[in-house]
């Protein structure tokens, strides 16, 4: 019993992770159709920041701060440098030009400071554990929940209430007609990578506080997963993105907690082999988006 | 219905001009070269069988399409090419062909969306009480996902939202398509209640007979072409109408 708990907080962690993510993936390709391979970057990005306050003595909160606002940064700036100008392209080239930018990104981390992984200095409170109700429970997992819960009570609220998150929705659904209403693209994109950029910025934070390294790649793995998850909960939907993230930590987490010893070698198959049974099942995701590139029965 | 008040339309001036627009997709010539005006306080209609351009033209007056020649002057200003995202603050929008509502937001958002360019928060009031009161239903389902209102409250819904800009021409593309005759009706009679509210409007329609009935004058397009004008009266009794739907292209 009290593995599985341990589990399913160590579970409920890395789905809220993915979770994030994928929205993040989710806001931009809701709005440009595009799906940005060089969120990861993003990520591995604030995980520098992070990198280099902890050399310097700053203060975690404040680094914390930082890392976020650069991914965001960043994100806006990709935007305008390379997306910008492909913005009605079709969707390969777009996949293209965010390969090219991940790959430029890449390197520039690889040169300018290491192409080796690089130890990141995290406050002692996050490897220490707090025992509640008789479980063990680490703190940088209850960091990660309460985080994770509260970037998506933000977004929601943001989404469904706010001026400018529910003018992203009614871009995504008619970007023509949205525009008509007054609403301006170059605003409404910009604001979609900004958001995209916090969610990374967050998920970076949650991430190196799970492992403590950075290195140029940090970004990748973790994206990949969103982009699964994103895939999973329906390309596009918001709420898709944030059940098909919980889902695939939730199946990664179990698969190697309970998969017997002499399987744990086909731990990932099995894990990627159930996400294609329930795309089986659900092929336009859990959650699909509404009207969008889904498939027609 | 109310009757046409020529001495009125004589003294009224000009709200929009368009002249020789030209719209093309790469080889498709949807409009080949149209000169119209629009005044202040007018009805007009436009129409034509299908693909005779009328939707191209109106598109072309908000931006969502680009003019491949022609120029057009709205209210004094030159708009050729505006961008829609800045015409609809000069006061003009479009109430799109096939209503095109977003369905996944609630009706209250599709009317606040459409109230986005509007900075003054008195004149937002103003908008939603007007609206409201043009369209009780609207109120009584305004917490309902936009997408699962019946096809005459979708049209209701794509006016109500045109008009929470506080346009002061406002172009409809189609109003009564797809509605059932009762819901035709209340559209044109909404249509002759705008006017009393100040709008002037353009309007696309395939019901030529209702159509007639609540404007003023009017425009018939074959295949890119303006093939006649005239006022209400003179298109009821043109061939060109039923030579412009029955010729078609
Ligand atoms: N996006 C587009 N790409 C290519 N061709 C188009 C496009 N939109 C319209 N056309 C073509 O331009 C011509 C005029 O179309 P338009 O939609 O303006 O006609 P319409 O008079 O509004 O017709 P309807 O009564 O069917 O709405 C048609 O031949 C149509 O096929
Ligand atoms: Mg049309």
């Amino acid at each position: 019993m009290d593995f599985f708990v341990q589990q399913t907080l160590n579970a409920i962690a890395l789905g809220g992770t993915y979770a994030l993510l994928a929205l993040g993936l989710a806001v931009v390709f809701s709005i440009m159709k595009l799906i940005n391979f060089a969120h990861g970057e993003l990520m591995t990005s604030a995980g520098y920041v992070l990198m280099y306050c902890g050399l310097h003595g700053v203060p975690f909160a404040l680094s914390v701060a930082l890392a976020i606002l650069t991914s965001t940064v960043l994100a806006v700036l990709m935007e305008r440098v390379a997306f910008r100008s492909v913005r009605n392209a079709s969707g390969a080239t777009m996949l293209i030009t965010s390969f090219a930018v991940a790959t430029v990104l890449q390197v520039l981390f690889q040169n300018l400071i290491s192409s080796r992984s690089q130890p990141v200095l995290l406050p002692n409170f996050l490897s220490e554990s707090v025992t509640v109700a008789g479980f063990v429970i680490g703190n940088n997992k209850i960091v990660a929940i309460v985080a994770t819960v509260v970037m998506l009570g933000f977004l929601d609220w943001f989404m469904k209430y706010q001026k400018h998150g529910i003018a992203m929705r009614a871009a995504a659904e008619d970007f023509a007609v949205a525009r008509l209403m007054g609403i301006r693209a170059n605003t409404v994109i910009a604001g979609a990578f900004a958001l995209s950029g916090l969610l990374a910025g967050v998920a970076a934070v949650l991430w190196v506080s799970q492992r403590a390294s950075v290195d140029p790649l940090m970004g990748f793995t973790p994206v990949l997963k969103a982009f699964i998850a994103a895939i999973l909960g329906g390309l596009g939907s918001l709420r898709g993105a944030v059940a098909g993230g919980f889902m695939l930590g939730f199946i990664e987490i179990y698969l190697a907690a309970f998969l017997p010893p002499d399987m744990q070698e086909f731990r990932d198959p099995i894990g990627l082999g159930i996400v294609v049974l329930l795309l089986l099942l659900r092929p336009n995701g859990l959650i699909p988006s509404p009207g969008l590139g889904a498939v027609k029965a | 219905m109310r009757p046409i008040r020529q001495e009125e339309i004589q003294v009224a001036s000009a709200l929009l001009t368009a002249t020789s627009l030209k719209v093309r997709y790469g080889a498709v010539e949807a409009v080949r070269g149209i000169d119209f005006e629009i005044r202040a306080g007018e009805i007009v209609a436009f129409l034509g069988a299908n693909g005779a351009g009328k939707s191209s033209t109106l598109n072309a007056l908000v931006g969502l399409v680009a003019l491949a020649s022609g120029k057009v002057v709205f209210d004094g200003h030159e708009i050729t090419n505006g961008k829609p995202e800045t015409l609809v603050s000069a006061g003009l929008t479009l109430s799109p062909e096939g209503r095109r509502i977003f369905p996944t937001l609630s009706v209250a958002d599709n009317l606040r969306m459409g109230a986005y360019s509007v900075v003054s928060k008195q004149k937002v009031a103003e908008a939603w009480e007007r609206v409201f009161e043009l369209f009780p239903i609207l109120y009584e389902r305004r917490n309902q996902l936009s997408g699962t209102l019946s096809g005459g409250q979708q049209q209701m819904l794509a006016v109500g939202r045109a008009l929470m800009s506080g346009p002061r021409l406002l172009l409809l593309d189609e109003p009564s398509l797809g509605l059932a005759p009762k819901i035709v009706e209340q559209i044109f009679e909404l249509i002759v209640r705008l006017r009393e509210h100040e709008v002037t409007m353009a309007i696309v329609e395939q019901n030529v007979a209702m159509c007639l009935e609540v404007a003023d004058r009017g425009y018939v397009m074959a295949s890119g072409r303006i093939v006649f004008q005239g006022n209400a009266s003179e298109l009821k009794s043109t061939t060109f109408l039923q030579d412009a739907y029955l010729g078609g292209n």
